[in-house]
């Protein structure tokens, strides 16, 4: 049945918001075999029509704020948001900034938070593990919606 | 190994001709920053060659203009832009000018208020 | 005249792991001009030192990237050492030396893999990667963070290794030595790789020069440039020439970048083997007054380092030159006249490194 099916073949995409590149290279470490986390099925994709997992590092400013927008509304429902880090998470030692508006949760909706500065792989893996618990609930309700829709 | 690194201080008279020089003499441009001075901005060019740096110093008031040195090191265009639009410092005559949209940031000349 | 059209390339793109946008002119498939714009990354830290302890800052520095980061630390300290006319004990010399040389390691890693899976050669990605994993173990154990370290200080460095960690750092670059080799000999003589890279994004010594490149991207048009040649830290006791190769073209710096990693091997054994016993910091009294410009050689290139202190524990300026801000204008003529097919492959290889660039 295609609702089991989805979160054991989750695409990912990554997109650094405003980050030091620290959480983003430990992202990219997770793919790589010391931490592979590809075996729960997850393919890193470049492509945000294919995604369903989105992970977000760094915390937003003016500029990156349409452009996490438009990622956003470009990932096919059901989708989940990972916030990487702990400037993703709420701005972390950026948020005196002038630049920075705050962690993601201040232009999109996020489903899971992974502190740590810079977050370890284990710690993201986590992270991603969760989302996906996430995804299959949203995904049943996305299902169960349009049977009543259709019913 | 010892290398030149000074700061010398240049009067805008005579900052294009020392540029055009340096260029002449195979120096190449290493930096420019801007910083903020009482009585408007200053700027530091920093040029190297082989190991040595020698650093010009120019103190402009803040309406004041300044040329730009991308004719002669048209590599020096990204970081001109940064110092006109962080500091509000008016350079005159970039080869790609952005006109203040180089970081497209909410906030204008960020670095020009002290805090 | 064939009809110009502008393609949009980024801020988000499979092959970058960082946002950065170019507008390319076309010609049918060749770039006539690429116009950047930047900023996605921008959060202004620059502006955060007017508002930290000097003292405090080191933690934001490091911050400005989470690749780069040793060096950054490492250069805002050693600025305001030069203020504040402070001596470090050689043995934190030796430290940063080693830690910078490991840092040197996993960024040219780094950037293989990421070079290896823009040709779309996964299996050699995941090999560089694979190995980069162990100077990360290094890192893990020698300081408590992977990407993030956090051990400089203004007057030397917060952590020490003991013998038995200098011998276990030897042993494992030793052996990441023999792992490399096969890795090397990949990039350097495949032929789907050869075919990539020879004749690409040619610069000549002259332009790089005048252009203002640095790092790997100057040395690979053969300038024998290496700021670690002025000799801070404890590389005025070491043994080494800087890496240079003559071609110019993407191969060559693919080139300069390997024989890097194996001349950081060699500076960290050397440097195990000379560094002295004694402390590793000296306590730092007062507030900085004056202004400094230090050069350092980062992984990417020569970054400069501007401290302007006025006597109080605010400092008034800090300005970071990063070695991509250098390596921009270069690369932007490099794209003049190449394929829209290898642009994402000719920005990599100036190795990038936008937030430092940012800020």
């Amino acid at each position: 049945m295609a609702k089991t099916k989805l979160a054991k073949s989750p695409w990912m995409l990554h997109y650094d918001g405003s980050s030091c590149n620290g959480c983003d290279i430990e992202v990219l470490a997770c793919t790589t075999p010391r931490y592979d986390i590809e075996r729960f099925g997850i393919i890193n994709t470049g492509d945000p029509f294919q995604a369903d997992i989105l992970l977000i590092t760094g915390g937003v400013n003016f500029q990156s704020e349409s452009v996490i927008k438009q990622i956003y509304t470009q990932m096919p429902d059901p989708k989940v948001v990972v916030a990487v880090g702990i400037c993703a998470c709420t701005g972390g030692v950026f948020k005196d900034c002038y630049n920075i508006k705050g962690g993601i949760d201040t232009v999109i909706p996020v489903d899971v938070y992974v502190p740590g500065c810079a977050a370890r792989p284990q710690a993201i893996i986590d992270g991603v593990v969760k989302a996906l618990e996430i995804l299959q609930q949203k995904r049943e309700a996305y299902a169960a919606h349009r049977r009543q829709g259709k019913a | 190994m010892e290398a030149q690194n000074t700061i010398e201080p240049i009067t805008m008279a005579e900052f294009i001709p020392q540029v055009l020089r340096f260029k002449q003499e195979g120096w190449h441009v290493v930096q420019i920053c801007a910083g903020r001075i009482p009585e408007g901005y200053e700027l530091s060019y920093s040029f190297g060659r082989d190991y040595d740096m020698r650093t010009l110093r120019l103190a402009v008031a803040e309406d004041e203009t300044v040329p730009s040195i991308t004719q002669a090191y048209p590599g020096a265009f990204l970081q001109e832009n940064e110092a006109a639009e962080l500091f509000g410092v008016h350079i005159v005559g970039i080869t790609q000018d952005y006109r203040g949209k180089l970081y497209r940031i909410a906030k204008e000349t960020p670095f020009k208020q002290k805090g | 005249m064939a009809k110009q059209s502008i393609v949009p390339f980024g801020p988000q793109h499979p092959v970058l792991p960082e946002p950065v946008h170019l507008d390319l002119v076309l010609e049918d498939e060749v770039v006539v001009k690429a116009v950047p714009s930047i900023g996605f990354v921008h959060r202004g830290l620059e502006k955060l030192v007017e508002t930290k302890d000097y003292k405090e800052y080191v933690y934001i520095a490091e911050r400005v990237c989470g690749i780069c980061s040793f060096g950054h630390g490492m250069g805002y300290c050693q600025c305001l050492e030069k203020i504040m006319d402070i001596d470090i004990p050689p043995r934190a010399k030796y430290l940063r030396t080693i830690w910078m040389e490991m840092s040197r390691i996993h960024s040219h890693l780094l950037w293989l893999g990421l070079l290896a899976d823009a040709m779309g050669f996964e299996s050699l990605f995941m090999q560089s990667w694979k190995l980069r994993e162990e100077v990360l173990d290094l890192f893990d154990a020698t300081t408590g963070g992977r990407v993030i370290f956090s051990v400089n200080c203004v007057g030397g460095v917060l952590k020490d290794m003991d013998d038995s960690m200098l011998k276990r750092i030897v042993d494992t670059v030793t052996d990441m030595e023999k792992e490399l080799r096969p890795i090397a000999e990949t990039f350097l003589r495949d032929y789907t790789v050869g075919t990539r890279l020879h004749g690409l994004g040619m610069l000549s010594a002259e332009h790089a020069k005048m252009m203002g490149a640095v790092g790997p991207m100057l040395r690979a048009s053969g300038v024998s440039y290496d700021a670690r040649k002025l000799g801070y830290a404890a590389y005025g006791d070491l043994d080494f020439e800087p890496v240079t190769a003559a071609d110019g073209d993407s191969f060559a710096r693919c080139e300069v970048r390997i024989r890097e990693i194996f001349q950081s091997i060699g500076l960290i054994r050397q440097a195990a083997a000379k560094i002295p016993a004694g402390p590793i910091a000296v306590p730092v009294k007062g507030n900085p007054n004056g202004e400094h410009f230090m050069r350092i050689e980062q992984p990417r290139g020569e970054a400069i380092y501007y401290v302007k202190a006025n006597g109080s524990k605010f400092i008034e300026r800090f300005r970071l030159r990063t070695p991509t801000t250098s390596n921009i204008p270069p690369m932007l003529e490099m794209l003049k006249g190449c394929q829209l097919a290898d642009v994402a492959l000719l920005i990599l290889t100036i190795d990038p490194c936008i937030s430092c660039t940012e800020r």
